[in-house]
């Protein structure tokens, strides 16, 4: 069921799924927690994937056996475990839908503008994943009426608090960076600050709402336009 | 705090200690020396502890102003060294006395040099270290007028790396593999031509990954996304494969081959563009007991 392998010499992988689903995000989240718990001081890293969680160690205080046989108990009580419907943290982001590509994408789904905002707005998302970037939070999942594959060429430079969807998928860029998604919106707040500790407000499980605003509440807010 | 002056920045000197360990859930990578071994070796000398902050230059090219008398060394790149136009031996601990003139010409075998001083640099770190990642805008390269802020310090004799320990690195290296992850996944020839074939090393080679220039191999369907470590060989769709190094993703998705032997990654970032590699199968077992004892023995001060 659950399949524990070497991911090199300092590593172990944990692969929980044959394929992500709506729950797995959540109870990777739980089963992460726990190991830290247990055993974080072994560790460096804990990297949850879409199916997996991979686990960086300390060669010098502990090896995969050891690992493997300190998980194993905790694996089972994980696996028996019934699903948890709730939990993760909710935040609400405002978000000015003025996108580059809002007509675009209202075009290429036949719809109106208005429309895509209000089926964008409707939906509680659930970080399934953080990565790509500092602090980029794959959100799921985008109501199939706004599903478009991503855009042919890539921009270069995506500017920092975009909301972008692509797939079933929407996500907003926390830097400036090169991207591929359409683009749809702007969040006013940073999203991912060094200065802050955690850097990213965004951890996997959590759940997003975004609100729309309008120009004098991204402003309010602290964006720049 | 004063320390050492910068004349001349070099085209890419960042500090680095051991990483920033902890973040990666974060999408944070966890950057540190690209060479490992060099960087070890020059905080040895200092009796730094382990992961201590120092200078990694790209190719050298760094004139600096002691303000302070200290101790340093140089490890890595094969590169002229001078204080005050006086030649100095590499990989040795070394007096720098106020007002004197370092000097650290460009690389004639290698790619990167450490410069260590006693007690390390002085610098405010971000999530834990004072590792510099360009890509994530963590730091930055030096720049000519900054300050490499240290503590005055004093040996009372030099010391020098012992020579079994200094690669060459104008050979052919032969790379150690540990083969795993998706390999299975990989039909047989493919795992082979892998290791059968001389390959090259890419100039788009950076600090997140060397990109490998050969025949191309057929990769597996692609993967969900996990978490990936530093040695990890990806396989993209164009078959050419790419080695994580320090300033990897904390996620990918490419099908893996397996992994570097982790003390194999200094010697691969010490190629230049167009070097030959070479490549061989090593178990893990292997791997983890060679990785053991160097930590002993780097990790114990």
């Amino acid at each position: 069921m659950i399949r524990l392998e070497p991911a090199g010499a300092e590593a172990l992988l944990l692969v929980l799924a044959q394929q992500p689903d709506a729950q797995l995000p959540l109870r990777i989240a739980v089963l992460a927690e726990r190991i830290r718990g247990e055993m974080g001081e072994l560790l460096t890293d804990l990297v949850p994937g879409w199916t997996s969680l991979l686990l960086h160690y300390d060669l010098l205080r502990t090896n995969h056996h050891e690992l493997a046989e300190r998980l194993t108990p905790l694996l089972e009580g994980w696996l028996s475990e019934p699903s948890v419907a709730h939990g993760g943290r909710l935040h609400e982001i405002p978000i000015l839908y003025s996108g580059e590509d809002l007509d675009e994408v209202a075009r290429l789904c036949r719809l109106s503008p208005g429309q895509v905002i209000e089926l964008h707005a409707a939906i509680e998302y659930r970080v399934g994943a953080i990565g790509f970037a500092p602090g980029f939070a794959y959100l799921g999942e985008l109501d199939p009426r706004l599903a478009l594959p991503r855009r042919a060429t890539p921009r270069t430079a995506v500017p920092a608090g975009s909301l972008a969807i692509a797939e079933r998928q929407t996500a907003i860029y926390p830097q400036c960076s090169p991207g591929g998604w359409h683009l749809i919106g702007r969040c006013p707040w940073r999203l991912f600050d060094l200065e802050r500790t955690p850097p990213s407000p965004l951890v996997l499980a959590d759940r997003v709402r975004f609100r729309p605003i309008d120009e004098r509440d991204f402003i309010a807010e602290g964006g720049l336009l | 705090m004063s320390g050492l002056r910068v004349l001349k920045p070099g085209p890419q000197s960042i500090l680095q200690d051991a990483g920033r360990r902890g973040w990666q859930h974060l999408g944070v990578s966890p950057a540190g020396p690209l060479d490992g071994h060099a960087a070890a070796w020059a905080n040895r000398l200092l009796d730094n502890p382990w992961g201590t902050p120092l200078l990694e230059m790209a190719l050298g090219g760094v004139e600096l102003l002691a303000e302070v008398d200290t101790w340093f060394a140089l490890c890595g790149a094969q590169v002229s060294l001078s204080v005050d136009a006086q030649p100095q031996p590499l990989s040795t601990r070394l007096p720098l006395r106020k007002d004197q003139r370092l000097n650290v010409g460009f690389a004639r075998s290698g790619q990167y040099a450490y410069l260590a001083v006693a007690g390390g640099f002085v610098a405010t770190p971000v999530l834990g270290s004072v590792s510099v990642q360009l890509r994530e805008g963590i730091g930055r390269a030096l720049q000519a007028g900054d300050d490499l802020a240290c503590r005055p310090a004093s040996f009372n004799h030099v010391a020098s790396v012992p020579w079994p320990y200094l690669p060459d690195y104008r050979r052919t290296p032969l790379l150690r593999v540990i083969t795993g992850g998706d390999a299975v996944s990989f039909s047989e020839d493919q795992v082979q031509g892998f290791f059968a074939q001389l390959w090259q090393l890419s100039p788009q080679t950076d600090r997140m990954g060397a990109r490998l220039l050969g025949e191309p191999l057929t990769p597996p369907a692609r993967q969900w996304s996990l978490g990936v470590t530093r040695g990890a060989i990806q396989v993209p769709p164009d078959g050419q494969p790419i080695i994580l190094q320090a300033d990897h993703q904390a996620m990918g998705g490419y099908p893996l081959l397996g992994w570097l032997h982790p003390l194999d990654q200094s010697r691969l970032a010490q190629c230049p563009a167009h070097h030959p590699l070479r490549f061989t199968a090593v178990s893990i077992s292997d791997a983890q007991a060679e990785l053991r004892e160097f930590y002993r023995f780097f990790r114990r001060i």
